[in-house]
């Protein structure tokens, strides 16, 4: 660790374009659907247009006969295939059966019910509208809370659509209620939200009946998981299952999953003798693949008069669908775990519920339960500072621990690795023009105008992460091989779709044996190539796989400079790396990287009992999570007239420790920041109260676009973690999770004169002018809302007094 | 009943017997073999399959291979062709105008087609310009650098004429 921070870094820090776009912008990489095999076959799934129905017959012959057609199946068919898994492992979890295709009753809009296999694209279209399903239709379970309450059931076996309930105390939190000042109350809902990679998902299988093997092609963010579930869900030895990843178009969490399609297209690859290809359509996309968020979350803050938080309690009800997917349950509960946010709360009292409903399965979405904490606790302080009249930056400097204060130990029972919160916050309001916005928004309020400003400081957790805390391992893999001609080929069980690191590895493989970026070729992907890994999700890529790597570069070079101290007849403490050289210290001794790297393949010269070649391969288990952290500071202004949201200004003071390469780096932050603002304001995934999608297309569901947004202004503080040698944490996820409430917070705060608290996303111009125009109609609206969350409160978990309170500082 | 047309992509000319309701996206893809113009949406919301029609920026997915009959397409594999770069493919290099890459092609045909008919755009004019493709993953901010990028550059010819011009004055 020591040698590399004495070494000055050639590529590190740089801002260097990368090494996977040439093939990207020329159109001539692969992703999934652009494979091709000979014999290959397409096929296409029939789904549920039903959120909740008994299959009482299916009638699959006319799309036999159906011209091209070579196969089609249902769920009877599927006998020797098993449910499609689910790792999470909470105690009084309730895990229904998830059959790949339908098994006589389907539970949510676009559930697979057969597969219709042909010669090509549109024969199997086709014949799958002739695939005949009589459906007894039932009542559907839509709304989480009165699902909890009675009515259908997504699963009648278990009596009950509670899924399952997951707790998280510390503190006294009695004594923080009854001790506070003042106590703010809220229900907050984080919507449904739909990834939208562009690319959307795919599987093209290949079966080899001679040799037995099964080459799995799949748009994933996890390919040894896959292979690993694949071969468990097919009944295949693992070792003749083999899983690659071709380019993959985002994932956003939507392919950190096992999806039925990824065993159904393999067992008819198996079944039919020839390739099988499987296209995911954007419809299927919106219906059939995870979806983020959604979550109604009813929260309570203690504080003292001057503002010092005391204690927090929540309730927060998560709705997961009618099946879990792989990490569906957990998801909620990573919301319990970062609620207290970038504040010293003593107490905390949060009780998770999980919910069935005849929807699509949530599960992660970028940022996966951590967006949902940190907009729980960024709404509720500004909400605490309203009725405090204090000013929502003094509210959160009071309570920020303390740079010295890290590592910190939170009520959650986390430790924050480091962080300095007080130094990104003053960074982002200068940059901002606080004061400046504050006068312009007196100004502006005076004049009808309706300018608001966000603030939002988060903590995110990152580099997942310890294996203690994740459901399949949380370590990750490093294979660096020198070969003969002095190239390097990196494996990593990370498995990039986007994120850069083909090009953030090579800059740091390439610093550390003193060679150029030109020369690392970073392999991931494929399972035969590269040796068991856990994948790329959860902010992890470098901070875990990018460790593993810097490690196994470690094993390596030490290696080489044994045999090139044996070559130079120097002490190998001596030898260092640099300028394409490996050179001894404190001599003029010198040889080309390629000669020693030459005499350890050639092994004619080498010292005694060392092993030829040039390879080195570890397994990094991470001793704690990474948590980044930053502010985010925002203008708005609310149009009066038609109620639309514009975000004029938009600042990002972000600390994800040291830095690879600045530009990814801005990419991951901006890309973060203008989903999160998707969130705020325009994107919700709908399901009418009969549990039909009603965004099912992009027509209906609304991705940002270009000109919706402006430009952003970023800048960095780095406070490296002590977690890794590098001092990485990790910054995929921080826009998104940093981002939303600072918009939300903005508009709330435009509207604060109207005696708007709180309103719920995405702030469409109807909503907000709803809002406001119930709020000139009726003053004192705002008093309604906490009502309504100590009705639900007391209800749901016994929590009578909170509210009494409320609003009386 | 199939029709038989033929297409010129990228300079070759592509004759096939097609179903008439083949999307010219699917041509391009199955029967052209350019998979360098992705799908990713079929309701024409996502542009990701934008192709240059005649020199203009169409999504492919809503053409029908049998409306483009006797037309000339080029693709993202042919704008430069021959291992070199097009200027605004350079542009989205450098300044990291992409990071899937999937939206990527139909951004920079869309981005042809505005710096055809304007040369220098101005940062609003280039975010209207691609209101028609979605990109999830850079924020688009990347993406109006990328193309200000390139427009710079492809001006720089105009401009050592014009200076030549009057040098020659």
């Amino acid at each position: 660790m020591a040698a590399a921070k004495a070494k000055p870094s050639k590529w590190v820090g740089r801002r260097m374009p990368r090494k996977e776009d040439p093939r990207l912008i020329q159109g001539i990489s692969h992703y999934t659907d652009d494979l091709r095999l000979t014999g290959m076959l397409h096929c296409v799934f029939v789904r549920s247009p039903h959120a909740n129905a008994k299959i009482q017959s299916m009638e699959t012959a006319a799309a036999r006969a159906s011209e091209g057609v070579v196969a089609v199946i249902t769920g009877k068919d599927l006998t020797d295939v098993n449910s499609v898994p689910c790792a999470g492992a909470l105690p009084d979890l309730k895990v229904p059966p998830h059959p790949p295709l339908a098994k006589g009753h389907v539970r949510y809009v676009g559930e697979p019910v057969a597969a219709v296999v042909a010669e090509d694209f549109y024969a199997a279209r086709d014949a799958a509208e002739l695939v005949a399903v009589d459906y007894e239709s039932l009542p559907a379970a839509v709304d989480m809370e009165k699902a909890l309450e009675g009515g259908a059931l997504v699963h009648p076996q278990f009596g009950t659509n509670l899924a399952f309930t997951h707790g998280l105390k510390n503190g006294d939190i009695t004594g923080a209620f009854q001790r506070a000042d003042v106590v703010v109350g809220e229900r907050l809902v984080n919507q449904r939200l739909a990834p939208v990679a562009m690319e959307t998902r795919g599987v093209l299988a290949q079966y080899l009946p001679g040799e037995g093997t099964m080459t799995v092609w799949s748009s994933t963010q996890i390919p040894h998981l896959l292979k690993t579930q694949i071969s468990l869900m097919l009944g295949m030895p693992e070792t003749l299952v083999r899983v690659v990843t071709p380019e993959v178009g985002g994932g956003f969490g939507s392919k950190l999953n096992v999806y039925g399609e990824e065993a159904v297209v393999p067992w008819l690859a198996r079944k039919l003798g020839r390739p099988v290809k499987w296209a995911e359509t954007r419809r299927e996309n919106m219906a059939a693949t995870i979806h983020g968020r959604d979550q109604i979350n009813y929260v309570e803050l203690a504080l003292k008069r001057d503002g010092t938080l005391l204690g927090l309690r929540a309730l927060l009800l998560a709705d997961l669908g009618a099946y879990h997917q792989l990490l569906t349950p957990i998801i909620p509960t990573l919301t319990a775990l970062l609620i207290t946010g970038c504040y010293k709360i003593p107490a905390v009292d949060v009780e998770v519920v999980g919910v069935f409903t005849n929807k699509m399965s949530t599960d992660a979405y970028r940022g996966a339960g951590r967006p949902e904490a940190t907009y729980i606790i960024e709404r509720m302080v500004d909400v605490a500072a309203g009725a405090l009249k204090m000013d929502p930056t003094e509210i959160r400097r009071k309570n920020f621990p303390k740079a010295s204060q890290f590592p910190f130990n939170t009520s959650t029972g986390i430790i924050y690795d480091s962080g300095n919160y007080q130094e990104t916050l003053k960074r982002a309001l200068h940059m901002a023009g606080y004061d400046k916005l504050r006068a312009r928004q007196k100004a502006g309020w005076k004049q009808g105008k309706y300018y608001g400003i966000g603030v939002s400081t988060y903590v995110e957790i990152c580099a997942m992460g310890p294996s203690t805390a994740m459901p399949a391992g949380g370590w990750e893999s490093g294979t660096v091989r020198v070969e003969p001609t002095g190239k390097v080929t990196v494996l990593t069980g990370a498995s990039p779709h986007g994120q850069g690191q083909e090009t953030s590895f090579a800059q740091i493989v390439a610093d550390e044996f003193g060679i150029e970026p030109a020369d690392v070729t970073v392999v991931h992907g494929d399972t035969a190539a590269v040796p068991y890994g856990i994948g790329t999700f959860g902010s992890r890529a470098t901070a875990v796989g990018g460790t593993a790597m810097y490690f196994a570069t470690q094993k390596v070079k030490t290696k080489m400079a044994t045999l090139a101290a044996h070559l130079m007849g120097v002490k190998p403490a001596q030898v260092i790396f640099g300028g394409g050289r490996v050179s001894a210290k404190g001599s003029k001794k010198s040889l080309a990287f390629g000669e020693v790297v030459g005499a350890a393949y050639v092994a004619k010269n080498l010292p005694p009992g060392f092993e030829p070649g040039l390879e080195g391969t570890h397994f990094f288990e991470p001793s704690n999570f990474t948590f980044p952290f930053g502010a985010h500071v925002c203008s708005v202004e609310v149009d009066a007239e038609t109620g639309e949201v514009k975000v004029d200004k938009y600042v990002a003071v972000d600390d994800c420790g040291n830095v690879i390469n600045p530009l990814l780096v801005e990419g991951q932050i901006h890309g973060g920041i203008v989903q999160a603002i998707g969130q705020a304001l325009y994107e919700e995934v709908l399901y009418n109260e009969d549990g039909q999608l009603v965004t099912g297309t992009l027509m209906d569901y609304a991705v940002p676009k270009a000109a919706q947004l402006p430009r952003f202004e970023l800048a960095r503080t780095v406070t490296p973690s002590p977690v890794n040698p590098m001092g990485v944490k990790g910054v995929g996820e921080a826009g998104t999770i940093g981002c939303t409430p600072c918009i939300v917070n903005a508009v709330c705060d435009a509207l604060s004169p109207l005696g708007i608290q709180n309103l719920d996303m995405p702030l469409k111009p109807e909503r907000v002018w709803r809002a406001m125009q119930a709020a000139q109609s009726k003053p004192g609206m705002d008093k309604i809302a906490p009502a309504k969350v100590a009705a639900r409160k007391a209800q749901r978990a016994g929590m009578k007094n909170g509210a009494k309170k409320r609003r009386r500082a | 009943m199939k029709k038989n047309i033929s297409i010129r992509v990228n300079g070759v000319d592509r004759s096939a017997e097609v179903e008439p309701r083949l999307l010219l996206a699917h041509f391009l893809r199955e029967v052209a073999g350019l998979t360098g113009t992705h799908i990713g949406c079929e309701t024409s919301l996502c542009g990701a399959c934008t192709v240059l029609l005649d020199g203009r920026a169409v999504k492919s997915c809503t053409v029908l291979a049998v409306q483009a009959d006797g037309s000339s397409v080029t693709t993202i594999e042919g704008l430069a062709g021959g291992g070199s770069l097009h200027a605004i493919q350079q542009g989205f290099w450098e300044e990291h105008g992409l990071q899937c890459g999937f939206c990527t092609p139909g951004m920079i045909l869309c981005s042809h087609d505005l710096l055809s008919h304007n040369a220098s755009p101005s940062e609003s004019q280039i975010r209207e310009a691609i209101g028609g493709n979605l990109c999830r993953c850079t924020g688009y901010e990347h993406i109006v650098n990328a193309v200000q990028s390139a427009a710079r550059k492809m001006a720089k010819p105009a401009v050592k004429q014009r200076n030549a011009k009057r040098r020659k004055k």
